[in-house]
């Protein structure tokens, strides 16, 4: 990875205390001042190529021999599409210009002239000295000179810039830490910082410091990067090294990937081919002018003149390509682009506005932060689901226990039946203990009464949990006490300890000191026998106040069954089928044990642990050895049973999704365990599948081999069918180098782990790897890296040409989020990292169904229906050219007004469109949950494609055919009503141009599904007002001031006041709607979808009460048994016993009725975690 | 991670979310209004495409496009009309020896056909010359011309537009009226004649009235002055290059001379198709007891002028009479035949279908 490639010392700089010559602490985000705005947008808009198009047409147009159609045609919509970009864009700005100034403008202390100053954070040199407080965002990129904390130690929080929410270390150099708060000594530091250029690692700095004659190098260690916040430091001083732009955090801050649709994609492909239809119209029409030029035009100039430039047919020919050229334009309507954005913005808005997707508890409502990508989320395919906080609330609920054969927890009613616990039950009281957590609640009653009666092991029980674990208390200013828990599940068991009256107070190397039951009992902790996964249980060995030693184990089952003593049997079997039921409920379960020692076996045991803690080689088998000796024999006390909650509508959720052919892959950083546990709770995972393929080799070998038996499994199991079950193969290949696409009947399940899977996704075995897990209905990843989380996405957009979504709420999901389709960030308990850097943000994973069933479905049920319709349209529109060109000489003379083809897009047509494209619905928001299958259409792509687009450019092509054949059958030769000729060219125009206006508007008005009123006035709108502006434009009035540019004066009044030529606008209509009409009755009559079933149902239903479809959550009853472990790290024990982590500090008694013992402990520091960012995104991350 | 930076310190400066939440009802919340708009429950009409809705609709169309089109196909088929191709491109033709002339030609070519009318024209009747192959809506053609110096502006009078090149100037001066299309304007005179026992007998054809009304009074106007001495008002002009005469002198009716002269109106509204004909004159029905053109026999004395040969053009006057739907075209109303029939053919066979193999199940077996 690239911690190697940095092993060179780039040039070299020098940061002197004057820092001259380099930038200042200012960020610049926005893009434009006053001044420079208008060149530089518009210089930025005409790099888009529709644009730039737009532009050439319009400088084609001012050449006189080739202007076909006057400049005001391309300008005008071209104006008003870049204003409208403009304004967006100057928006957008002005918000960037405030959070710049708000960031540039915030204060720091800085050290001038040889004291503290407030300063605002632009003004900051490189060179100079700050003095930050605790809980402060640093500024620029800082050396750190000195520290509150002992050894010159600062803290520092990284979720700026990582998203790593633990704290990390920072230790300034011994030589400038001894400097102190000595402001004078400060301000004298005259040391020269010799380091690398400006860039953009956040885990490395290479540098010297030249002081006093001495040199000391100067790495990452003593770095405090602009971004992060201190933390846990009371001040710091540090001389800032980046400024500005030059930070790691600027240098960071890259563009982000821009993401594009699918539909844009092929958006901009169809753009690309009538781009060549529109070339090839114009060359066909281009050689009839030099064959019509040559045949006809040479012996037609005595009327009509030749100019000088054009001597030759050939030329003329070459003339009027481009002459075509600017008339066919319109069929790549420069609106459709701003059109689509519209559309988009909108829909935008309607998933900010549901209220379905607002969650109250924390005021969020669902938030879209791409607005371009809408239409995408109706062709999901695959979804990547985050589990902790996503799946889950990362909440775990100290939920049932088994103690001594007797399970606690459930609710009974006065009938002795088990009920459900609901919102009218009962929680059981804490309130007689003041330390109580009020969060936690618990409703079975007689637990709390056997801890009030004394019962021995019930209090053995909860004093194990008091005692056996790593969780660090504090106690803050108000006697509040905090646990420091570095996994919520031991947290949960220590809370519940806590509640039930042992309360764990605090903690030294070597002692533990719980209030049990009100008294203050310090235990001594003898040895810390450290979980791992191999041993899956921890223990504590303590001394009590009365001087018996006991251990106390926690682990998981199967560790700890084998090694109960014998006498444990009944017991053991007894809680075997607690556990079994709490597992059945999806409970994270634990069994409890203890043990008592007698002194001198303590004592032996204890200087085996010792010799083997001091043993060079083999320290850590002669250690489990140790362990184990001591950790046999046990007591069984009982089971917890944790509840790993989900997050409300999961199950319901998923299921949706499922039925939609939504696959949904759980990539967590958890084990393969828990992961399966919430696989089994969120019914991904259920009794009901085939089988379930486990995936841990180390080797690639291992894996390749496990691989190849899953695939005969699945292929072969399958093929050797002969119970009814239906084997297809389809052989399909989708592209070159996809993974061929196989039916299997039967549900699979893939769990896979993280090393199983970096050796998976090498490039020889990822096509085995998702040739089975495309097979699976359920893939679920476990300790996956983040990067792993983003590989796995990559590698199904490479070789599935699906639509993905990544789901997740924590930093650890960034890199899915960002190579995905389309990220959805939950924000949730982890902060806000994974919401910055997604597309859309809700606060509850329940939100997706109705993110992609309704909105998602509608989005692109109408972007497609818009496009179709559009490209229609145009085609419509613009192909009468074509046609007439054959009767005018190719002379490109258009068949509209030229006022027409100006407003026709931007006023005529533009709205009714918009309208559908805002609102239009095939079925009710109810019926797209109910009916999930309606989803499919946008998986297959149905609604949009090629074929689709060729259907409609032909009817367009016809629909012009018939604009233009029958006005021209019907005018040929004709007299109006009052003798006066109607085939003259104006009246032509018009009559065309009106039946253009009415065959488009029916055409819209039988797209529309959903007419609201909003259509309702669009369309009929659209089509008064072109009437208004026809007779407008007609008027006497409009010719009298420009004679020039309206010279249709009176053309309205007099065509439409022909019979003949309405009739001519009904046959019209009539001709180039019947098809469609046909077509459409016949398909919905004879091979309806199901979205017109469902229309049906829907109609039909409408005068009925609307009937409500519920779900059910369906209670799961499994045999399976949890084989759950801890889900915490390893390394803590040690932490403990060195009391590393522990400070001494000023205490506040909580009552003054015990002596406490004097120790107070902080915060822990993990130097574990301490990591850089290569490592992070190198080890198995975990999922907090 | 700029946007992440900043965006995090707002939520860093100012707690808003949870937070906000937890201040009571009095504090703002985030949550969307409950309008029918904001949460797209619009009431709406929801048409779907039913055979109730869509066979009827059909037969509708059938039921009245038949009547429609009968009706247009009888009433055209009751007008007269009678049409003479002069051009004289046969041999025979009375004409033969004008076909090559060319513009102002003098002596001026003129020559006579005799026609029989079969039947009597008995309403009002309208003359028009008809031009093929002459392409009146070619791009350089039809924006050839200066519609501000026809309105009468006196600026573009002298400086007429440039799109009149090269028709713009001639010998240094404004031409008026300017352009492609006022130069090539149709200059043949036509007389009608009825014979009426070997007598010639001048059949009154009126010259007013031809052009629409919007184009001689708003449209044309001559260049303001006084009216009665039009040599004056166009004084420092010259005439279009083929023309003989210049645009004052196009008739002696003062209301009828310069730019408000409905021959030039008509000829300036430039056809859509390269066939075309134009309204020439008109003749009017005198009583209700006479025909306007009794069936007998006629002739029609041509100024032949207008060069056509050259590039195949022909020349046609043409004599009809008009209806309630204009003038002559079986088009439309065999078109209105043609597209009922389908209609209502289309209807009975959708009906066929929808009775024999429609999808009529009620979403009982929906899949969900």
């Amino acid at each position: 990875f690239f911690c190697s490639k940095m092993a060179t010392l780039p040039r070299p700089r020098i940061v002197l205390q004057e820092g001259e010559g380099l930038p200042d602490n200012r960020i610049k985000t926005s893009k434009y001042n006053i001044l420079t705005f208008l060149p530089i947008n518009l210089f930025e808009q005409f790099q888009r190529v529709a644009n730039a198009y737009f532009l050439f047409l319009l400088i084609l147009q001012l050449i006189p021999e080739i202007s076909s159609l006057s400049w005001f045609t391309t300008i005008v919509p071209l104006a008003l599409v870049l204003t409208i970009t403009a304004v967006k864009d100057a928006t957008d700005d002005y918000f960037r210009h405030k959070t710049d100034n708000q960031v540039n403008n915030r204060q720091s202390e800085v050290l001038k002239d040889g004291k503290l100053q407030n300063e605002k954070w632009m003004n900051v040199r490189a060179g100079d000295i700050i003095k930050l407080q605790n809980n402060q965002f640093v500024a620029a990129d800082l050396l750190l000179l000195s520290g509150s904390e002992p050894h010159g130690l600062s803290y520092i929080e990284t979720a700026e810039l990582d998203g790593e929410t633990n704290l990390k270390v920072r230790q300034a150099l011994p030589v400038t830490s001894e400097l102190g708060a000595d402001i004078r000594r400060l301000a004298e530091f005259d040391g020269e910082v010799v380091c690398e250029t400006p860039n953009n690692k956040l885990d490395k700095f290479i540098g010297v410091l030249l002081w006093k004659d001495n040199k000391y190098s100067l790495n990452n260690e003593q770095m405090l990067l602009r971004g992060c916040v201190l933390r846990n430091t009371d001040w710091c001083f540090g001389m800032v090294i980046f400024a500005g732009p030059d930070t790691k955090l600027m240098q960071n801050s890259g563009r982000t990937k821009f993401k594009r649709t699918s539909i844009d994609r092929l958006m901009n492909t169809l753009v690309l081919w009538i781009f060549g239809f529109l070339v090839c119209m114009g060359i066909i029409l281009a050689i009839g002018n030099s064959i019509w030029e040559h045949q006809v035009g040479a012996r037609f100039r005595m009327y009509l003149y030749w100019k000088e430039v054009v001597n030759s047919s050939v030329f003329s020919g070459f003339l009027t390509f481009w002459s075509y050229i600017i008339i066919l334009n319109t069929v790549v309507p420069i609106s459709l682009y701003v059109s689509v954005e519209v559309i988009r913005l909108g829909h935008s808005y309607f998933i900010n506005w549901d209220r379905k997707m607002y969650y109250a508890k924390n005021d969020t409502p669902a938030e879209v932060r791409t607005t371009t990508l809408n239409e995408e989320l109706g062709q999901i395919e695959y979804v990547f689901s985050d589990k902790t906080g996503t799946l889950t609330q990362n909440i775990m609920t100290f939920n049932k226990c088994s103690i001594n054969g007797k399970t606690y927890g459930d609710v009974y009613d006065e009938l002795g039946r088990k009920t459900e616990i609901n919102e009218k039950t009962v929680p059981v009281d804490f309130s007689f203990n003041p330390l109580a957590d009020s969060k936690f609640q618990f409703y079975d009653h007689s637990l709390i009464e056997s801890i009030q009666l004394r019962d021995r092991t019930v209090h053995e029980f909860f004093r194990l949990l008091s005692l056996c674990h790593t969780v660090m208390p504090e106690e803050k200013n108000s006697g509040e006490l905090i646990y420091q828990v570095q996994s919520p599940d031991e947290g949960a068991l220590v809370t519940a300890a806590r509640n039930f009256g042992f309360i764990f107070k605090s903690r030294t190397p070597e002692t533990i000191t719980v209030e049990e039951m009100g008294q203050l009992v310090t235990y001594q902790l003898l040895a810390f026998l450290d979980f791992n996964n191999i041993r899956k249980r921890m223990s504590v060995i303590v001394r009590n106040p009365y001087g018996q030693i006991k251990l106390y184990c926690k682990g998981a089952d199967t560790m700890l069954f084998e090694r109960l003593h014998s006498s444990n049997e009944e017991l053991a079997s007894l809680t075997s089928d607690h556990l079994g039921e709490f597992a059945g409920e999806g409970l994270r379960t634990l069994v409890l044990a203890y043990k008592n020692l007698t002194e001198e076996y303590f004592k032996e045991w204890f200087k085996i642990l010792q010799e083997a803690k001091t043993s060079v080689d083999s320290r850590d088998e002669q250690l489990a050895t140790a362990y184990e000796e001591i950790e046999r024999d046990m007591m069984l006390l009982g089971a917890t049973a944790i509840e790993d909650k989900l997050q409300e509508g999961v199950t319901e959720t998923i299921a949706s999704l499922s039925l939609a052919n939504i696959k949904i892959w759980v990539l967590t950083g958890d084990k393969p365990e828990t992961a399966m546990n919430i696989g089994y709770s969120c019914r991904m995972l259920t009794d009901a599948m085939n089988e379930i393929f486990i995936m841990s080799g180390h080797t690639v070998m291992e894996v390749r081999e496990e691989l190849r038996k899953a695939k005969e499994r699945l292929f072969g199991q399958s093929e050797g069918f002969s119970n009814g079950h239906v084997f297809r193969k389809k052989k399909e290949k989708l592209n070159q180098g996809s993974v061929f696409q196989v039916t299997v009947t039967g549900d699979y399940a893939l769990v896979i782990n993280g090393h199983s899977l970096a050796h998976a996704l090498e490039a020889d075995l990822e096509k085995e790897f998702l040739e089975v897990a495309f097979m699976c209905k359920t893939v679920l990843c476990c300790r996956v890296t983040p990067l792993q989380k983003s590989q796995v996405v990559e590698l199904v957009r490479k070789y599935r040409k699906a639509v993905t979504l990544a789901i997740g709420d924590g930093a650890n999901d960034i890199n899915m989020i960002k190579s995905a389709h389309i990220g959805v960030g939950i924000s949730g308990q982890e902060g806000m990292q994974a919401v910055l850097a997604s597309d859309y943000s809700f606060a509850q994973f329940r939100y997706l169904q109705r993110l992609l069933l309704v909105h998602g479905r509608w989005s692109y049920f109408r972007m497609c229906k818009f496009l179709c319709y559009f490209f229609y349209k145009n085609f419509a529109f613009t192909l009468v050219h074509f046609w007439f060109g054959f009767f005018c000489g190719f002379s490109a003379q258009t068949v509209y007004d030229q006022w027409f083809i100006t407003l026709f897009n931007i006023v005529y047509t533009s709205l009714p469109v918009l309208a559908m494209g805002l609102f239009d619905q095939d079925v009710s928001e109810q019926n797209s949950m109910d009916y999930s299958k309606l989803y499919e259409p946008g998986q297959l792509n149905l609604l949009f494609n090629k074929r689709k687009f060729f259907i409609c450019i032909a009817y367009g092509i016809y629909t012009s055919f018939a604009l233009f054949f029958i006005p021209y059958g019907a005018f040929y030769n004709i007299a109006g009503e009052d003798g006066k000729p109607i085939a003259d060219y104006q009246s032509f125009a018009v009559t065309m141009a009106t039946s253009l206006i009415i065959v488009v508007s029916v055409q819209i008005v039988l797209d529309t599904n959903y007419w609201t009123a909003i259509n309702h006035f669009f369309i009929w709108g659209s089509v008064a007002v072109y009437f208004a502006i026809l007779f407008a434009m007609h008027s006497d009035e409009f010719f009298d001031i420009f004679p020039s540019h309206f010279s249709f004066v009176g053309n309205a009044r007099h065509s439409l006041g022909q019979i003949s030529v309405w009739l001519v606008i009904l046959l019209t209509t009539v001709v180039s709607v019947t098809p469609v009409i046909t077509l459409r009755f016949l398909k919905i009559d004879l091979n309806p979808t199901l979205t017109d079933q469902v229309r049906k149902l829907q109609r039909a239903r409408r005068k009925q009460k609307p009937l409500q479809t519920q779900m059910h959550q369906v209670y799961r009853t499994s045999s399976r048994r949890s084989a759950y472990a801890f889900s915490h790290q390893e390394g803590f024990g040690e932490l403990i016993t060195s009391g590393r982590n522990m400070r001494v500090r000023n205490l506040h008694p909580t009552s003054g009725q015990y002596m406490i013992a004097p120790v107070g402990l902080k915060t822990g520091i993990r130097k574990q975690l301490n990591l850089s960012w290569c490592i992070f995104v190198q080890l198995s991350y975990e999922a907090v | 991670m700029a946007v992440n930076y900043s965006a995090k310190e707002d939520a860093d400066g100012h707690p808003s979310g949870g937070l906000g939440a937890a201040g009571g009802g009095a504090a703002k919340t985030r949550k969307p209004d409950n309008t029918a708009f904001k949460q797209q429950r619009l009431p709406a009409w929801q048409p779907i495409l039913t055979a109730g809705t869509v066979l009827p609709a059909f037969f509708v169309i059938g039921l009245v496009f038949i009547p429609i089109g009968i009706g247009i196909f009888v009433t055209s088929n009751n007008i007269r009309e009678y049409e003479i191709d002069y051009t004289g491109i046969e041999p025979t033709s009375p004409c033969n020896k004008c076909l090559n002339v060319s513009w102002n030609s003098t002596p001026s070519c003129t020559c006579t056909i005799n026609f029989t009318l079969d039947h009597p024209f008995e309403s009002n009747v309208f003359m028009y010359y008809g031009l093929s192959n002459f392409y009146q809506n070619h791009r350089r053609y039809v924006k050839s011309r200066d519609d501000s110096q026809l309105n009468g502006d006196n600026g573009s009078l002298l400086n007429p537009s440039k799109e009149c090149e090269p028709y713009r100037t001639s010998e240094n001066k404004p031409i008026a009226p300017c352009g492609a299309i006022a130069n090539s304007m149709f200059n043949d005179t036509l007389v009608l004649y009825r014979i009426d026992n070997e007598t010639r007998i001048p059949i009154h054809l009126n010259k007013k009235g031809i052009a629409w009304w919007t184009d001689k009074n708003v449209k044309f106007r001559n260049p303001s002055g006084d009216a009665n001495n039009l040599t004056a008002l166009f004084q420092k002009t010259t005439k279009p290059v083929n023309w003989p005469k210049p645009v004052y002198m196009l008739d002696s009716d003062p209301d009828n001379n310069g730019f408000i002269n409905e021959d030039f109106i008509v000829w300036m509204r430039t056809a859509a198709l390269p066939t075309f004909r134009k309204l020439y004159r008109l003749i009017e029905r005198k009583n209700n007891l006479q025909p306007t053109l009794e069936a007998g026999q006629y002739s029609l004395d041509i100024t032949y002028n207008y060069p056509v040969h050259s590039f195949d053009g022909r020349k046609r006057m043409i004599l009809s009479t008009i209806s309630w739907m204009g003038g002559k075209n079986p088009f439309l109303g065999i078109a209105y035949i043609t597209v009922g029939s389908i209609c209502f053919f289309l209807g009975v066979v959708l009906l066929i279908i929808h009775h024999k193999y429609g999808n009529r199940n009620t979403s009982a077996d929906i899949p969900n």
